[in-house]
């Protein structure tokens, strides 16, 4: 009997999918572990696999289609056997799977992965009765097997590849080629892939301005990314009532050791001091290091950080864990790495979910000071500005000093205003004499 | 129009050429008396007489002197090489002389000569006998190299090569001679260097020459009912290369699949790769693929020597490698 493949959650978040491309066609024999298509979820585009042998007999959401997660997207079974389309799976997620937990609707969002779950409590259990209808997460309900990362051989190379033609057709469309996703081999780019760029609405293609005549403003898809930040933003802001503290910190010391280091060829920037600080703050001040996940309150007893990283069209957050225990120089390597696999949306799942806290930098966008938003479960994230040049008084002098101001967010139901103060005041003290973070 | 056998066409080009040219004859092992080892020669011994069509002892070297001695003063001769593979045996004479005469006496001295006979495997004939050897030949300047695919162009190219005033290396096949198809009625003359689009497509250029042109053949019509258009070069002569039409057709598709009978180690495929590498390059969407007999001695037993040798699936493969469309 023919087996209904469905959309796996594919990331803790992913609700819907959008299948890029059937990696099989109808007919092709599938067997155990085959990857039958590519799916762009809310973070990364990942390849949902098959668990059986067969023959990939009927596809039911062709490519470039949404569907949720759940949903029946194909048919694998013995060559020759007919598909009952109409029986399929109805294409809705209300419907837990059978033999899934449904989970409370307050710790929809991203739970810590399994293997970091607070030592202290076990990972949460649905409580009786909990909200019905409430769309099911059943991402660690699946076989992990089934997420796999795409292009695994790429290592940590980041050099660009893309055939000769492809890109001269970018240089002549004017396509950016860092934002256009490969589809050859190791993630070469080719003319089909320019081609579908092309196709794409262009975001901000200058218009010409002609005087007298208004030109309507285009309507730009949402992508699957873009989809969930607005959702996820949307009940964030009300639903967890945020508190904001300000600090100034002297980074002289922190920079004279990073010119140090540069002298000596090692790589480390003024945010991996920010990380590794946050992570050794948060062992200082464990009240902290606390998630609120439905009506229960976890105290981690590790401390992983999460940097936020810009990439096309949305931003993301893998997560360094264990931070405060890496040298500098390992915080650096992993922070570079994990960054250039995020705009390559190549990051598994199990790298951006979890985390105490995250680092939001806009510094180098000359940015003074701003004030950021929770990213959930997370009790707390830390928004850093620039660091430069200010006039400040020492010892009764007007100095110039390189100073960065970090503001904290908070999430008062579970951090309150004198704890977040003791956080930035450990932070800053670890920045102005970074010894502490090198020992 | 007329349907020929390989072998028939090419004793119409020997036999229009020799009633037109009382100074082209023809010699060879085998050619007069027995006809030809091929019966390429069939009655020709007794249609111009024992002068023209000449028998000759089993001595390559010698009678390639012979032949190119006679070219230079004045005649035309086609020299039948029983193969290919012997006659590397008379390599000095074709690369030393033939090949270099002309340049050497500043021209003084011509060379209009042809040497044909068949080349590449013929069905379990071993090492020594199955070599494809148009990329040697290739190799030396002064030398053109033709490669025909059908009787048509067997005839027609034998007989633009016959009035062409430099040495010819024409290449036949064992296994084309009972080939037929069609060959236009009255005279037909090919030109050389010039290569023919056999089929017309955007999704990738497919390159053959020779035998190897019956399995593109069979591939490209496999391909189109997959949905795959191919753009097929004939490419008729090896030297001088039809590069504008390889070019041409390679900035159309972005792709291209060289099909060659001899190895892959310095091939023609090689030349032809590097051609379009260097002139096309910002026109490539995939490295150029290059479909090639194993880098191994013909072998005796048959099925090491299939295994051995281009087949349509092999080219079949390589389209869609160049394509992106690689299956499993």
């Amino acid at each position: 009997m023919a087996t209904e493949i469905q959309l796996p959650a594919l990331s803790p978040t992913m609700k819907e999918g959008k299948i890029l491309k059937w990696l099989k066609k109808e007919g092709d024999s599938v067997s155990t572990g085959d990857a039958i298509a590519e799916v762009e979820t809310d973070k990364s585009n990942l390849e949902v696999e098959v668990y059986d042998d067969g023959v990939l007999l009927k596809i039911l959401v062709p490519a470039g289609e949404v569907a949720q997660v759940g949903a029946p997207i194909a048919f694998v079974g013995k060559k020759g056997e007919t598909v009952n389309v109409a029986a399929a799976t109805p294409k809705k997620a209300a419907e837990p799977a059978a033999g899934e937990v449904p989970k409370p609707a307050a710790i929809e969002a991203p739970k810590p992965a399994a293997a970091e779950a607070p030592k202290a409590a076990a990972a949460p259990v649905a409580p009786p009765g909990a909200p019905k209808g409430t769309p099911p997460v059943p991402a660690r309900s699946n076989p992990p097997a089934q997420v796999v990362q795409l292009r695994p051989g790429d290592g940590g190379e980041s050099r660009l590849r893309a055939s000769p033609l492809a890109k001269r057709m970018a240089h002549e469309a004017g396509v950016d080629l860092g934002a256009v996703q490969g589809s050859g081999p190791q993630g070469r780019i080719v003319k089909r892939d320019i081609q579908a760029a092309m196709s794409e609405p262009q975001a901000a293609r200058p218009q010409s301005y002609i005087p007298g005549v208004r030109t309507e403003p285009d309507v730009l898809p949402m992508s699957s990314m873009r989809k969930i930040i607005a959702q996820r933003m949307a009940e964030v802001k009300p639903g967890v009532p945020h508190f904001y503290l300000s600090i100034d910190v002297d980074m002289e010391a922190v920079l004279a050791i990073r010119e140090e280091a540069k002298a000596a060829e090692l790589k480390v920037s003024v945010n991996d001091f920010i990380v590794k600080a946050s992570a050794v703050a948060l062992h200082k001040v464990p009240k902290v290091n606390v998630s609120l996940q439905g009506d229960r309150i976890l105290q981690f007893h590790t401390a992983d950080v999460g940097i936020a990283v810009a990439i096309e069209d949305g931003l993301i957050t893998p997560v360094i864990r264990d931070a405060d225990r890496k040298s500098l120089g390992t915080i650096a390597a992993e922070a570079k790495e994990l960054a250039e696999r995020a705009r390559r949306k190549a990051l598994k799942p199990e790298e951006y979910t979890g985390g105490s806290v995250t680092v939001s930098n806009l510094g180098m966008f000359g940015v003074d000071s701003f004030i950021a938003v929770i990213n959930p479960p997370q009790a707390s994230i830390l928004a850093v500005g620039a660091v430069a040049d200010r006039v400040v008084a020492v010892d009764g002098q007007a100095v110039v000093r390189k100073t960065m101001t970090v503001t904290f967010s908070g999430d008062h139901r579970v951090v309150d205003g004198a704890l977040g103060a003791q956080y930035l005041q450990e932070l800053k003290a670890l920045l102005e004499h970074p010894v502490r973070l090198l020992l | 129009m007329a349907e020929l056998a390989w072998r028939e066409a090419l004793n119409q080009a020997l036999t229009e050429e020799m009633e037109r040219d009382a100074n082209v004859f023809l010699m060879g092992e085998e050619v007069a008396r027995y006809d030809g080892a091929y019966k390429v020669s069939q009655g020709l011994l007794a249609k111009f007489g024992s002068a023209r069509v000449v028998d000759t002892p089993i001595s390559e070297l010698g009678f390639a002197g012979i032949g190119i001695g006679a070219a230079m003063v004045g005649l035309r001769p086609v020299i039948e090489m029983m193969t290919w593979n012997f006659a590397i045996l008379a390599m000095d004479q074709i690369v030393n002389n033939a090949a270099k005469v002309r340049q050497m006496s500043g021209g003084q001295l011509r060379c209009p000569i042809v040497f044909r006979g068949p080349n590449g495997a013929g069905g379990r004939l071993a090492a020594q006998h199955s070599q494809a050897l148009e990329a040697n030949y290739a190799h030396f300047p002064g030398l053109k190299v033709v490669a025909p695919s059908t009787p048509a162009e067997a005839k027609g190219l034998l007989k633009s090569s016959i009035r062409d005033d430099n040495p010819v290396i024409f290449l036949e096949a064992e296994l084309l001679y009972g080939v037929k198809g069609e060959v236009p009625d009255g005279e037909l003359l090919l030109p050389l260097g010039k290569a023919l689009l056999k089929r017309e497509g955007d999704d990738c250029t497919l390159i053959s020459w020779g035998r190897m042109y019956y399995h593109a053949e069979e591939a490209a019509k496999q391909l189109e009912a997959e949905g795959i258009h191919v753009d097929w070069i004939d490419l008729r002569t090896l030297k001088p290369l039809d590069e504008g039409t390889i070019l041409t057709s390679v900035r159309k598709t972005n792709r291209a699949v060289i099909v060659e009978e001899g190895w892959s180690f310095c091939g023609v495929g090689a030349q032809i790769s590097d051609i379009i590498q260097s002139q096309a390059f910002d026109d490539l969407d995939a490295p150029v693929q290059r479909v090639t007999g194993l880098d191994v001695n013909r072998s005796y037993a048959a099925v090491l020597e299939q295994a051995a040798e281009v087949n349509p699936v092999r080219i079949v493969a390589a389209v869609k490698k160049a394509l992106y469309r690689e299956e499993g």
